[in-house]
């Protein structure tokens, strides 16, 4: 970076040090910050989970005690979901959409800057909520009502950050809604548009449906807890499933949220590694529309064992199912873009392999939880723990890093280490799947999430998940090596840092200059 | 683990298991002793299989891709990316596998859901951190009584040895008799907590001020385990559900002798009765 931004940074009255962050409107400073802030929350929600973990290696209890461990999931959950996954995401979207569509910056510069700010004061709240009387929220992500009712304060200050980070990701997606539709480079219609860009717009859309749902939902809780009304409590006429219902309304796009844009990174990645263009753009397109739109029809499925009539299992059933033709079509457009290519496997393009075929076991996994009677056996055990981790981890992160692999050339200047790259995703497989595929088996045979003490017949796979989370855990550390490394140095990188990447984006020198696309390119 | 080790593990399962009436699963969900749960099992049996033939063929196509279609072996990107007549077969194809899938599953959920002309109906209710059981009607009416965890606690805490059932064993385990409809009824006192019995394929949230219902029929005598499944606090994981299936002879003398219990407090303490759950589960405004 050294090379060529000071003299644009501070050319003008830009300020320098502490303030040149506060008060960035640049989308590539700010796309920085998203993506530290979501690195450090990653690394916070870890360690939360290595503790489950180092608690559940032997039956008994020897680390932590219940209600603490009932807070460390719940914390756990929370802060990779909202903090993590969804900010990385976003910086994402803020370093690389307008460099993809032609933009000079984001729409709405100043907003993308409060859109940022609003998370640290949210992040310190969260897990602030530690330390306040009576601990942290230990209701589960989900903050089921009437047990997120019966918490101390550590649920109020949850609650709060919820709130705080819901406006944060409303404005962002504000912001790249009006980006994307507005400030494209003279002839880059949407259907020629980076598929990034097209899944980014359809996930901006379903934050804006879903986050005041959300929002709504814990509201409701905290004037349960303390204004006297009863909107989940049946004594004074309220239901304790409604909540479910709202929080899963917002839930379940909430997961296409976490994995649309994660589509969009491995459809950038695998074309430019396959060095053909991606097969069926138009029906990917397509696909991820539909996803979204089924995404508003499913939410019961995570409430099949609430009791609902027959009738609504079999419609929510049905519409599950559904879902999996898209994903399907996905899965397929990109094997068929490697087929006849001419493959090489760089770390971007290993992480993108590794993510169709492990994400595509999460999606076998969601199609055996999608019917009805399995899920009556397998709903909150551990098979949905693997499930979900399989789509998450597997999916979203794996996407993310793959992602900044391909990009750390045009954020940093140079090429991340080919060496530790690959030993960073490999010891992600195998620790990933040493830690996961073994809780497949322990759901099966019937063990509970959320507990913190199991019986014995689970203790070998127990045991096995753990060694394998400190595994998967400390292989993250190699990519602060990895990215440290390439900021200080490293083989220079070029404009097209990656034989046959096409796109805007590698038309600007690397790494791009602070200010890009003052005049916007022409895309015939 | 390698086939030794799962041989040792297999041994060290059945010789754990040898207090139970069945054997416990380890890769696979528990042995079903209802028919609810045999369809289930097969159920997933089935799309287990049908995912693996999906694996198959669609990783062996990229596998192929990744092994032979590389730069290094100086493959040629061919310029193919569109081809209409392949995409509506991937997109019809899978429609008509997930429509086999969901033909079994809606004969099942309808069956699930089939509670009536039960032969017994019992009332469970969830409390923090315990179960209660209420006899309503049939064989039984009006025995009462609730369900914790009977696991010392030195076991959990301490080094003391852990037992057979650790954690999966209750003071008073629900009876009922082999053979017959018994039909759940589900309420909680406090949070939503659920009830579990995976050798039964039974799972129903107990919603506090709401009834919900269940059903099953045992087809084999014997012990069966299951957890609280829904995140309800504190001792979440220390409300396990025990059933013990019992002949219709057995069942009639645990329901005499209970009668009998319940007369001799009666008339020892007519007001108290320290053994028994509330009649209906009160709500805490």
């Amino acid at each position: 970076m050294a090379a060529v931004t000071p003299d644009q940074l501070h050319g003008h009255h830009a300020p320098r040090g502490v303030m040149r962050w506060l008060t960035t409107t640049n989308h590539k400073d700010i796309g920085t910050m998203y993506m530290i802030f979501s690195f450090i929350m990653f690394l916070s929600g870890g360690v939360l989970a290595l503790t489950i973990r180092a608690e559940l290696f032997k039956p008994g209890l020897q680390v932590v005690q219940p209600e603490f461990f009932n807070q460390l999931t719940t914390m756990h959950g929370l802060i990779m979901v909202f903090g993590a996954i969804m900010p990385a995401f976003v910086g994402f979207a803020n370093w690389m959409i307008p460099l993809m569509i032609g933009a000079s910056d984001m729409a709405f510069a100043r907003m993308n800057n409060w859109s940022f700010w609003l998370l640290p004061p949210a992040a310190i709240l969260l897990i602030g909520s530690f330390f306040a009387p009576g601990g942290a929220t230990a209701a589960g992500w989900t903050l089921y009502a009437p047990l997120s009712v019966q918490m101390g304060m550590g649920m109020d200050l949850a609650i709060f950050a919820i709130h705080i980070m819901g406006v944060s990701s409303i404005m962002g997606a504000i912001n790249i809604v009006v980006t994307v539709l507005n400030m494209r480079a003279p002839g880059m219609t949407m259907m020629k548009m980076p598929l990034f860009c097209w899944t980014w717009l359809i996930t901006a859309y379903l934050l804006i449906a879903v986050m005041p749902v959300l929002a709504g939902a814990v509201t409701m809780i905290l004037a349960d807890r303390h204004f006297g009304t009863s909107f989940f409590n049946a004594a004074g006429g309220g239901d304790p499933v409604m909540y479910q219902h709202i929080f899963w309304f917002f839930g379940h796009p909430e997961v296409y949220i976490m994995i649309l844009p994660a589509f969009g990174i491995v459809s950038q990645i695998i074309p430019t590694f396959s060095r053909k263009p991606l097969f069926g753009y138009a029906s990917m397109v397509y696909a991820t529309a539909s996803i979204a739109i089924l995404s508003f029809a499913v939410w019961a499925h995570h409430m099949f064992a609430t009791g609902m009539p027959a009738a609504g299992q079999l419609f929510f059933m049905y519409a599950t199912m559904l879902i999996a033709v898209p994903t399907g079509v996905k899965v397929f457009n990109w094997i068929a873009t490697m087929w006849r290519g001419s493959l090489s496997f760089e770390p971007p393009m290993l992480w993108a392999t590794g993510f169709i075929f492990v994400f595509t076991m999460g999606g076998f996994t969601g199609l055996i939880c999608a019917i009805a009677p399995i899920d009556i056996q397998v709903q909150d055990t551990y098979y949905v723990v693997a499930h979900f981790h399989y789509v998450l981890v597997a999916g979203s992160l794996f996407a993310l890093f793959a992602g900044a692999y391909y990009w750390l050339p045009k954020w940093t200047g140079h090429m991340p280490s080919e060496f530790l790259g690959k030993l960073h995703f490999w010891c992600s497989l195998v620790f990933f799947n040493i830690t996961f595929f073994p809780m497949h088996f322990l759901g099966l045979a019937g063990m509970p999430r959320r507990i913190p003490d199991y019986a014995l017949q689970f203790a070998d796979f127990n045991a096995l998940a753990s060694v394998g989370a400190f595994g998967f855990g400390l292989s993250q550390l190699i990519f602060i090596v990895v990215v440290v490394k390439c900021i200080r140095g490293g083989e220079r990188a070029a404009a097209r840092s990656w034989e046959s990447a096409e796109g805007l984006e590698w038309t600007v020198p690397s790494p791009a200059p602070y200010h890009t696309f003052e005049e916007a390119p022409v895309v015939r | 683990m390698g086939r030794a080790g799962r041989i040792a593990a297999l041994c060290l399962a059945s010789s754990v298991s040898l207090a139970h009436a069945e054997p416990h699963a380890r890769y696979n969900l528990q042995q079903p002793v209802t028919g609810i749960a045999e369809q289930i099992n097969d159920m997933h049996t089935l799309m287990l299989l049908i995912c693996l033939i999906i694996f198959v063929g669609v990783f062996g196509v990229m596998f192929w891709a990744v092994f032979n279609h590389r730069k290094s072996k100086g493959a040629v990107a061919a310029h193919f990316h569109e081809n209409t007549a392949v995409e509506i077969a991937w997109t019809i194809i899978p429609v008509l596998i997930l429509l086999g899938m969901a033909w079994p599953a809606t004969k099942t959920v309808i069956a699930m859901k089939d509670t009536s002309n039960p032969d017994l109906t019992v009332k469970a209710t969830g409390y923090q951190w315990k179960w209660g059981y209420d006899y309503l009607q049939g064989e039984g009416e009006g025995i009462r009584f609730l369900s914790a965890l009977s696991t010392p606690r030195e076991q959990i805490d301490g080094g003391a040895p852990k037992g057979d059932a650790y954690l999966l064993e209750v003071d008073n385990p629900l009876v009922v008799p082999v053979g017959k409809k018994i039909r759940v009824l589900l309420t909680a006192n406090d949070v939503i907590h659920s009830w579990w019995v995976p050798a039964f394929g039974v799972k129903q949230d107990a919603i506090p001020g709401f009834i919900r219902d269940t059903w099953f029929r045992a087809d084999k005598e014997g012990v069966y385990r299951g957890n609280c499944a829904e995140l309800c606090g504190r001792d979440h994981g220390f409300m396990p559900i025990v059933v013990q299936v019992l002949s219709a002879e057995k069942y009639a003398a645990w329901v005499a002798e209970q009668k009998a219990k319940a007369a001799a407090t009666a008339s020892a303490a007519p007001s108290a009765e320290p053994d028994s759950a509330p009649a209906t589960a009160p709500d805490k405004g």
